[in-house]
């Protein structure tokens, strides 16, 4: 089926026709320009000024930066080592990895029970957890934070310090696990039903139409939520100002940049380098995997 | 898509057939499969937003107990009697329920502008695709990064901040965005604005893509012009997709809190505190738990028409299949 995609660009034939076109295009090149300058400029002076010495961050604007080049990494190194920025970001690193994989694992697992094994109460199970995707946060922070306290599941155990972070990898799973099980539920429907009833001819069990047949088929729609979930996490504030704040060594970066702006004010030499060594990772995963994020954004709101 | 969906198995099993010992063996293997999520949701999910509502009832302490029943209380004091969380005595009226409904209206509204109109307009240009990524890879952005970038768009100081070094290019002089009470709101839902608008802007862009060019040109034959093919044809057709992305930030808009607490801590004063932000102060800062699970459960009622819209599309998708 032709799309307006296809039909929109149309060649001019004659030099005048091209010249109309011109004009008559003109204001729609200005207000897309404009636009990209405005979602442009905001980034690009933040990250301009991480590279330029606080004294002439103090004395001038970093538009001067562009043309008077005096540039230095000296305030990333001021904030990795000095302002414990660098321990936060493994911080980050250690509370995201495990977040994402375990909602994936469980929901991944449960979807495929929803899409390709019959139980009683399939339906109503799986609408009960569509209606839980939109429960908000809040509604849990108080409960969790005191099980977690009884459970001991915020605090290390046998020597290690990562246990300290199971409660808060066990939050991120549950606030994702209904998105992930929504998303790879629709995603594993849409898979051949005759494969899958052949490998079941042939003897082949559940879990190994699971592990053999569904998630070697289902890459993007995996890759999609775990992008989606990576982000959340990484990007998440309020879950680890709740749940980890009371020990500032466990801090992740979320939570240890807005320290700096409460104890120093506004230092942006030291605020501008903390905030790009926060959006590294996750524009390299977003860049790299865009494809995937963007369909199944589009997978978990048009389609859907 | 439709053709894929088994069979309900409880819809009515004819019962000729008898149950085998695969089959129930298949039964137990589906709770099998679900069984370890169920786990997570009910301990973790579920049971949580229980003790929130009936924390909501009770005055706590720092423990979290259910300290003293005080039914309703919390729920009178917050809509009449605590002026940070809504006061209908001044024009305008003010407190975090009052600003909320200002990101509602403006956040929402303007977001949809923006997204449908680079949708419309990106489509019409060979560097398409360069103008969407600007405007989406903030969406990759943490809220706490997008705070630090636009508290310094804001700043006070000229040689600072770019707004206000504009303003005094053009002779004006520089306004405090974020430490006055009638523009610290906007100023906060403007720089949400920019990290959202590269959600609308995709989705919506997907769906105009998905138009039969056929369609567009028949109107075209017809003599439409460009402004009544978007109103009359385009904004119609996108009725669906703009449903679900006026939800999805419907839904972002009650939970916003991480901005605010990085760039504004809710202040000047109290003035630019939304119903999270209240949420947070109450239950943490504050120590009043039982007053802060009366905010989050009007949060949860807030969210609630989300869900049943979502559950009942859902339900009747099945239907058609």
């Amino acid at each position: 089926m032709a799309t307006y995609e296809q039909a929109a660009p149309l060649a001019p034939a004659s030099r005048s026709e091209r010249a109309v076109r011109f004009v008559t295009r003109t204001p729609l090149h200005f207000v897309l320009i404009a636009v990209s300058v405005i979602w442009l400029v905001p980034t690009v002076g933040l990250l301009i000024t991480s590279f330029r010495p606080n004294s002439d961050i103090l004395s001038s604007g970093w538009w001067n930066g562009l043309t008077h080049w005096h540039w230095t990494l000296a305030n990333y190194g001021t904030v990795i080592h000095a302002n414990g920025m660098g321990h936060a970001w493994l911080n980050s690193l250690i509370i995201t990895i495990p977040a994402t994989l375990l909602p994936l694992t469980l929901g991944a697992l449960a979807a495929f029970g929803f899409a390709w094994v019959p139980f009683p109460f399939r339906d109503t199970i799986f609408l009960a957890i569509v209606a839980l995707m939109i429960v908000p946060i809040q509604t849990s922070l108080v409960p969790l934070l005191k099980l977690f306290r009884q459970w001991h599941l915020s605090t290390p155990h046998f020597g290690i310090g990562a246990f300290a972070f199971v409660g808060i990898w066990l939050a991120h799973t549950a606030f994702g696990l209904p998105l992930a099980i929504f998303l790879l539920r629709n995603f594993f429907i849409t898979l051949p039903k005759d494969l899958i009833e052949a490998a079941r001819m042939d003897g082949a069990s559940n879990f190994a139409v699971f592990r053999r047949i569904v998630i070697p088929l289902s890459v993007p729609a995996l890759a999609s939520f775990g992008i989606f979930q990576f982000l959340w996490v990484w990007n998440d504030l309020l879950m680890a100002l709740i749940f980890l704040s009371g020990e500032p060594s466990r801090q992740p970066m979320t939570v240890r940049i807005p320290y700096l702006l409460s104890t120093y004010g506004p230092e942006y030499h030291l605020l501008s380098a903390a905030a790009f060594l926060l959006m590294g990772l996750p524009l390299i995963v977003f860049f790299a995997l865009q494809r995937y994020f963007v369909q199944g954004l589009l997978a978990g709101s048009v389609k859907s | 898509m439709s053709q894929a969906i088994p069979t309900p198995p409880v819809a009515a099993p004819p019962p000729v057939e008898p149950v085998t010992g695969r089959e129930r063996r298949s039964r137990l293997a589906g709770f099998l499969f679900i069984t370890p999520a169920l786990i997570v949701l009910a301990l973790f999910l579920v049971y949580p937003a229980y003790y929130t509502i009936r924390l909501s009832f009770y005055q706590s302490d720092f423990l979290f107990n259910f300290t003293h029943w005080v039914g309703l209380d919390n729920f009178k004091n917050l809509l009449t009697n605590d002026p940070d969380f809504l006061d209908l005595s001044t024009f305008p009226p003010s407190g975090s329920l009052v600003n909320n409904v200002r990101w509602v209206i403006f956040y929402i509204s303007l977001s949809l502008v923006f997204g449908l109109g680079l949708a419309v307009l990106a489509v019409r240009v060979r560097y398409e695709r360069a103008v969407k990524s600007i405007v989406f890879v903030p969406m990759a952005i943490a809220a706490t990064a997008v705070g630090i970038i636009w508290l310094f768009v804001y700043s006070p100081d000229i040689n600072q901040g770019v707004l206000n070094a504009l303003l005094h290019a053009f002779g004006h002089d520089p306004i405090a965005w974020l430490g006055r009470d009638d523009t610290v709101n906007y100023a906060l839902i403007f720089a949400y604005i920019w990290a959202s608008t590269g959600f609308v802007m995709v989705v919506l862009s997907a769906a105009i893509k998905g138009i039969p060019a056929e369609i567009m040109e028949a109107a075209r034959a017809d003599g439409a012009g460009e402004w009544a093919i978007f109103w009359r044809i385009m904004v119609p057709m996108l009725s669906l997709p703009i449903s679900i992305v006026t939800i999805w930030l419907f839904i972002n808009v009650i939970k916003v809190f991480d901005i605010i607490y990085v760039m504004t801590g809710g202040g000047p004063g109290t003035s630019s505190r939304v119903i999270a932000f209240t949420m947070y102060y109450e239950t943490f800062p504050n120590l009043k738990p039982g007053y802060g699970a009366a905010v989050a459960v009007i949060m949860l009622i807030l969210v609630l028409p989300v869900m049943i819209v979502n559950v009942r599309r859902f339900r009747s998708e099945r239907v058609i299949t």
